[in-house]
């Protein structure tokens, strides 16, 4: 199919989020869900998965989903860390994929960090 | 589109595909299913990275880990601890980034002095998927000359910018696209060259493996400016992943209609087809090259007329190297101030090395002109192997010449590599050692000249093997200093009276290294010696009797039964029978074995 420049610049913006994984690591917004076996056996890998999904959904920009090994705290997995440029990191506990996508619509897109799944709140 | 956590970047480009990574796609694609993770994790297969010594290359972002040396039975390694765990495999990591620190690329002593702007998507991005290019900004520059530019101000932009010719003239490109523009022709062309026929040059390979898209777009570029509406691309046939990913570029930009009729609704048509180089070097020759696209023999014819005003079917022509043109959509983008802010006085921006010869990095490196030959070899190349002194670097392949260590602080730009007597030539930088003899560098690319000289000239034709055959003579010992004398003077009329530049710059290997180590000539010629022990004819093996222990295994490994001796006592080699092989030296415990 033959493009005109507005198409180019669609497929620019769209094909964006899959390369700049590979150029930029420090700016953005970043999902780290932490992996080690504490993690997986907790169900860290739906939860994961659900983050991956929702992100692709909202076809949200530079927002990197990425995971990690143990935070050393596996009796509260699956731990998932938020970090938003210039904004203190936030640490969620015990995640679910339900939790994941209210995390993304609310934390990620409208800039709310959901409280009651916080680290803070857990304890 | 489908957003993938992890993308792991493996790299196909030839260097490492040789190495095996073909098969480590497989296995990861293979493993990534057997663990569940085929829907979260993306295999890239991407262009050279340029570490070419320690492929196969695979790298895993967002962590940025750089694996090397990668073997398919490490690949489930990676996937079931990195990708599955998040546990970095740290003893695959380059050896720079040992811990679980990575380090990011950009400060690796490899790639720290790097810039990289021909190379900016090799490694980055997938070659084969016009979608990612275009989310590099790809084609906006094709967008903005063909919108809101007219052909006079792309050619004043070039102008500006300062860049030159990247094959090894250095001839300024945009007064080249001036000279084409201002031909009066019913039709005019613009052609690629990479037809990279150095040997130890692969720039343009790894270009066009890495960022195919990156050449059209510029050809693109050229031909609104100078008025044409076909090009072609002369690439070597022994290129066949260049070829390929050449070919699915071209198909899926005239899918886009980036490459065709009305391109991007403006109007403009351009069309472009590849046309296969049968190996000859002489059609790296911008004549030599368009009469073989014309479908006749390569040979070059004389100039004028120049290419711009009677190149290809006798039609206004331009001709520019792949780096070249790698180098356009930039300069369009950014701007030529910013271009023009890069190298030295007269030597504008980056130039990419292909490393190779006694160096510890071997590979691909962008550096801005006016680097100096001793950051490249000693911090970005890793110096010379094995405690092994650094002797001389040649640049320039058959048509330039030798550097040796006297000069190794001399900024790099085309000026100045021509007057230390040799050339920036298309990029191929061989580092030798103190192993290596001048004069037999010098007999390796006349042999190369005589083979690729086409014959249509005679200074040329008999010239060259005229040459080689003074050479041979002097590395067998049988020369006078009179063949010096005859040497010389072959090399000034060669220079002269041949047609083309193949045959006048053939003799640059042997000037140079006349100029910097004519005691090597000498120590040939007039103590039949040869100073670095390559000459097989001047050297000769001996065994020194006070460390033989007479254990035999020397005469066990001669092939030609020339070492004689009994057990427990000294042994002697034949000088007659010996082969000089080296193979008794190779095998002796006692370092009893020497050559003279």
């Amino acid at each position: 199919m033959k493009k005109s420049f507005a198409d180019l610049m669609e497929i620019r913006n769209k094909t964006l989020n899959r390369v700049n994984l590979r150029v930029d690591r420090e700016e953005g917004i970043r999902i780290v869900v932490g992996m080690a076996t504490c993690g997986i056996a907790a169900g860290a890998r739906p939860v994961l998965k659900a983050f991956s999904e929702e992100v692709s959904k909202r076809e949200l920009q530079g927002v990197t989903v990425a995971q990690t090994g143990c935070i050393g705290m596996c009796r509260l997995e699956p731990i998932v860390e938020v970090t938003v440029p210039g904004e203190e990191k936030v640490t969620y506990v015990h995640m679910t994929p339900e939790k994941a996508a209210r995390v993304v619509a609310e934390h990620i897109v409208n800039k709310q960090p959901v409280a009651e799944y916080t680290i803070g709140a857990a304890e | 589109m489908k957003i993938y956590r992890s993308h792991v970047l493996v790299c196909g480009g030839t260097g490492c595909t040789s190495s095996g990574s073909k098969q480590i796609q497989e296995e990861l694609a293979k493993n990534l299913k057997k663990y569940g993770l085929e829907d979260e994790v993306q295999i890239v297969q991407t262009g050279c990275f340029g570490l070419c010594a320690i492929g196969p290359i695979v790298v895993v972002y967002p962590e940025g880990s750089y694996y090397s040396h990668v073997k398919p039975e490490d690949v489930e390694e990676i996937v079931s601890e990195h990708l599955l765990k998040g546990r970095i495999v740290t003893r695959l990591l380059a050896d720079e980034r040992v811990g679980d620190e990575v380090k990011p690329l950009e400060e690796v002593d490899f790639y720290k002095k790097q810039k990289r702007v021909a190379l900016r998507n090799c490694g980055v991005i997938n070659p084969e998927n016009i979608d990612e290019y275009i989310a590099m900004d790809g084609y906006t520059a094709l967008n903005k000359v063909l919108t809101e530019m007219t052909p006079e101000d792309v050619i004043d932009i070039i102008k500006r910018s300062g860049l030159r010719g990247r094959g090894g003239g250095g001839f300024p490109t945009g007064l080249k696209w001036d000279f084409a523009h201002k031909a009066v022709g019913d039709k005019k062309y613009v052609c690629c060259n990479a037809d990279e026929g150095d040997p130890g040059a692969f720039m343009d390979r790894s270009v066009l493996e890495g960022d195919p898209h990156s050449v059209i777009e510029a050809m693109a570029i050229a031909a609104y400016a100078i008025g044409a509406d076909e090009g072609y691309i002369y690439v070597r046939a022994e290129y066949p992943i260049a070829v390929d990913r050449l070919k699915i570029a071209i198909a899926q930009a005239e899918e886009y209609g980036l490459l065709g009729e009305d391109i991007l609704g403006t109007g403009f048509n351009f069309k472009l087809s590849i046309r296969l180089g049968a190996g000859a070097f002489v059609c790296g020759e911008e004549t030599a090259l368009m009469t073989s696209i014309e479908g006749n023999r390569g040979e070059p014819r004389p100039r004028p007329p120049f290419p711009a005003n009677k190149g290809l079917f006798q039609k206004p022509t331009i001709l520019n190297n792949v780096e070249t043109y790698a180098n356009i959509t930039s300069i369009i983008n950014n701007g030529p101030e910013w271009f023009a802010s890069m190298g030295t006085e007269r030597s504008k921006g980056t130039k990419v090395f292909a490393l190779g010869g006694k160096i510890q990095n071997t590979g691909l490196v962008e550096i801005p002109m006016g680097t100096t030959l001793r950051e490249i070899v000693e911090e970005i190349g890793g110096g010379v192997p094995s405690g092994k002194k650094f002797k001389a670097a040649q640049t320039g392949g058959p048509s330039g010449g030798c550097i040796p260590a006297e000069h190794l602080d001399v900024p790099i730009d085309y000026d100045n590599l021509i007057e230390i007597g040799s050339m920036m030539g298309s990029g191929g930088l061989i580092v030798m050692d103190e192993d290596t003899c001048m004069v037999d560098i010098a007999k390796f690319f006349l042999e190369f000249t005589v083979d690729e000289s086409c014959g249509k000239c005679t200074p040329c034709r008999v010239g060259t093997r005229r040459m080689l055959e003074i050479l041979t003579k002097i590395t067998k010992g049988q020369a006078t200093m009179a063949d010096l004398d005859k040497l010389e003077e072959l090399c000034e009329h060669l220079k002269s009276n041949s047609l083309c530049a193949l045959g006048q710059t053939a003799p640059n290997p042997v000037i140079s290294t006349l100029r910097y180590f004519r005691d090597e000539y000498i120590a040939h010629i007039v103590d039949k010696k040869c100073p670095a022990g390559v000459c097989k004819d001047l050297l000769q093996y001996k065994i020194d009797p006070a460390k033989c222990k007479g254990c035999t295994l020397c005469s066990k490994v001669c092939p030609a039964g020339a070492i004689t001796g009994t057990v427990k006592e000294p042994h002697k080699i034949d000088p007659e029978k010996c082969l000089k092989c080296g193979a008794c030296m190779e095998k002796c415990k006692f370092g009893a074995i020497y050559k003279e």
